[in-house]
């Protein structure tokens, strides 16, 4: 069965404190913390974007399948955050890692869920037997306004997955996707930063799109809740995704190895892909996984996963592990997050 | 009004859930809480006269104008006359004058008052300016000036010139919560903590999140009658002892003083003359609390305490349930939600059901006269009515 035949996860080393940000805005610290139930977010640096994390992940999914890249037919890199407006983020990354000239590349943009749409091309292309190995990349440095809500969450990462049919470690039983046309949070051609209709982001979007998918998946796999070891769903805060665990009737436990969003903030077109990274990097043969994605707009691309027993040998051969970028961090002030982030105007 | 009381009853109310309303439109709103009053009355369609809707704003809110019509069309009611009623917040309140009237002057024997407002369509700075249209567009709004920005003012003043502090405000919302709380059409049905409020995010200072009442979709409406013809459908009509409104200079840089309202004190003491009452005969009180301070200017300018001692009456629970005076038993517009054009309608629901032991959780123990003060802007219209079983 085709599926998953490595991956490769990155977060920027820079971190600023939700409670520096909110030292800024004269709010209570504590409480947006508690809030959000995001500690700190990552912050990238002044030589990273959406196209170096991409293509770090990339070249850390080769390593890891261990295969010639030439063998890659396909690569989809989707962010809301290319760099370009116009020129793909994907050929450049399908340079950096030697995938050039025979490859099919595009930018993908579905707001948080357009990695995970990647993985689902990629995969389709691999079944269809068009390509012989495939890539999908979640990757985003998001934008937030300052003062907006979203500021204390909108963070960088992604990650990236190499489908194939061969020494496959974790198959992908099957996808699907649940959309309707749902304008909960939008950034429209040339704005800077992203616009949300608030508590609109909630019910209405996000858990009636994850919620759905992951009925639905479970409708076309037979399956039940206890039949996952693991649950991955996207992440915006802490909040959402367990109160999805919640509804779905998911313990806890089964969410928390793929829940980064408390140390590393929402990652956008990354937060799933990194969830289910993270997951991956301490799953066993025999694991089934269940990796919810949303996307507003909206969508929410719903994958189920059984890890086989190529994954530990695997792993061996890949980049480090999640857990090392994650803990590997430095702290920035507002001001030099404010720089960084290109908030500082006139310089 | 010459005689004491209008010679007009409530015999039917009812309202929608007040909050998020994803799922319901302007016309799915004001078709539900009519529905609602029009089944409690036990009125027959072909049997009301005329309907008002109190509506801020539709246009800009939901592109909808010419609201009077829609609503008789959605009810089925057409082809009786239907009109519109609009004094920003208090268009609610003055739509339920409006029917009131109608009826006194002989035109109409039954009458509805509605009263809807969708506002969660529109993102939240179309809802601010069009909030704003409420104040004067020219020499407030068009200067930045949004309401909690013109109440703050007046919350800043009422601290200087009387001590009021943030705590005393934040106890009004405590106590709105309290009360939400037990009131299943409430927005926000749960308690908070005076620390809540101090912690909630500055909005204009002193006024903070939790000072401020939200942003709301719902609709309310009662069914009025004439009192020998309100007989022939209830049994417990509520009777209206009397409708009273004043007006004040739009923008606050205009009025005589920012520590009083005084629409809301002309109106008041109009409403107590006509009723043959004074503030101490009432029992309950549902008043308009859109922020805090707004609470605390109320219970004085309608006379439940003296100028400057609203604050320390509030942080002293006298505005309980259990206190002297209980005030805005629903939750108020900070808890219950203030969809703009039903807040009026729906203190008028809140005091019926008060009066007909029918409030559930948060029934007082047998009230026997109801007030509510509905404000539009930040003080230009006031409403006041008094109710009596």
């Amino acid at each position: 069965m085709a599926g998953i035949v490595g991956y490769g996860a990155y977060v920027p080393r820079l971190r600023i404190k939700s409670g520096e940000i909110a030292s800024i805005w004269n709010e209570d610290p504590d409480r947006i913390s508690k809030g959000l139930l995001i500690e700190e977010k990552t912050v990238p640096n002044i030589d990273e974007d959406c196209i170096t994390i991409a293509s770090q992940t990339a070249k850390d999914a080769v390593r890891m399948a261990a295969i010639d890249p030439q063998r890659i037919g396909a690569i989809y890199v989707g962010s809301e955050s290319h760099p370009y407006a116009v020129k793909s983020s994907a050929a450049t990354v399908a340079e950096y890692i030697n995938a050039v000239p025979n490859v099919m590349a595009a930018d993908l943009e579905f707001a948080c869920k357009a990695g995970t749409a990647g993985m689902q091309i990629a995969l389709s292309l691999v079944k269809s037997k068009m390509v012989e190995y495939a890539m999908g990349i979640g990757a985003d440095t998001s934008q937030g306004r300052p003062g907006d809500a979203l500021e204390y969450s909108a963070a960088a990462g992604g990650a990236a997955y190499l489908m194939g049919d061969k020494n496959v470690i974790a198959e992908i039983n099957d996808t699907c996707t649940f959309t309707t046309d749902t304008p909960d949070f939008w950034r429209r051609e040339g704005e800077e930063f992203p616009r949300h209709a608030g508590r609109f982001t909630g019910e209405p979007a996000y858990f009636k799109h994850s919620q759905g998918s992951a009925k639905l998946i479970m409708e076309k796999c037979s399956t039940c809740v206890e039949d996952y070891d693991y649950f991955v769903f996207h992440q915006p805060n802490g909040k959402f995704p367990l109160a999805l665990a919640k509804r779905l009737g998911v313990p806890k436990e089964k969410v928390m190895p793929g829940l980064l969003v408390t140390r590393i903030g929402n990652t956008y077109s990354g937060a799933t892909p990194l969830g289910l990274a993270a997951t991956l990097d301490i799953a066993k043969a025999g694991d089934r996984i269940l990796a919810v994605s949303y996307g507003s707009g909206s969508g929410s691309d719903a994958f189920d996963i059984t890890v086989t027993d190529e994954l530990s040998k695997a792993r061996e051969r890949g980049g480090k592990p999640l857990e090392y970028y994650i803990s590997k961090k430095e702290y920035v002030t507002y001001g030099q997050y404010a720089k960084l982030r290109k908030k500082l105007k006139g310089i | 009004m010459t005689s004491k009381g209008t010679g007009v009853s409530i015999i039917g109310v009812g309202m929608t859930q007040f909050g998020e309303c994803w799922d319901k439109g302007l016309r799915e709103l004001m078709a539900e809480a009519g529905v609602k009053a029009i089944i409690d009355a036990g009125v027959d369609g072909p049997d009301i006269d005329a309907v008002y809707g109190g509506n801020m704003s539709g246009g800009r809110l939901s592109g909808q104008e010419h609201i009077g019509a829609l609503i008789s069309d959605q009810s089925g009611l057409t082809p009786i006359p239907a009109t519109r009623v609009e004094a920003a917040c208090a268009s609610g309140g003055l739509a339920l004058r409006q029917a009131i009237l109608s009826i006194m002057a002989g035109e109409h024997d039954i009458v509805i008052a509605g009263g809807v407002e969708k506002m969660n369509d529109v993102g939240m700075s179309q809802v601010t300016t069009t909030l704003g249209g409420a104040a004067d567009t020219d020499w407030e709004a068009a200067f930045g000036a949004t309401f909690p920005a013109l109440y703050a003012m007046m919350a800043k003043r009422h601290m200087h010139e009387y001590g009021t502090t943030e705590e005393q405000m934040a106890a009004v919302a405590v106590k709105n919560h309290e009360n939400g709380a037990k009131n299943p059409y409430a927005q926000y049905p749960f308690e908070i903590t005076i620390e809540k409020v101090m912690k909630s995010s500055p909005i204009a200072t002193p006024l903070k999140l939790f000072d401020c009442s939200p942003v709301t979709d719902g609709a309310a409406a009662v069914i009025l009658a004439r009192d020998d013809v309100a007989k022939k459908y209830s049994d417990s009509p509520i009777k209206i002892l009397s409708s009273a409104q004043a007006s004040d200079a739009l923008a606050l840089h205009d009025r005589a003083s920012l520590t009083e309202l005084r629409a809301a004190k002309f109106a008041a003491k109009k409403a107590y003359d006509r009723a043959g009452v004074t503030s101490k005969d009432i029992d309950l009180a549902e008043v308009h609390d859109c922020f805090t301070i707004a609470e605390i200017l109320a219970i004085e300018d309608l006379g439940f305490f003296p100028k400057g001692q609203g604050g320390p009456a509030s942080a002293e629970g006298k505005t309980k349930r259990t206190g002297e005076i209980p005030i805005n038993t629903s939750g108020g517009l900070k808890a219950c939600g203030h969809p703009v054009g039903a807040t009026g309608i729906k203190q008028a629901v809140e005091i019926s059901w008060q009066l007909r032991g029918e409030a559930g959780g948060r029934q007082l123990e047998n009230p026997e006269i109801g007030l509510s003060h509905n404000v539009g802007g930040s003080g230009a219209t006031c409403v006041v009515h008094i109710y009596s079983k």
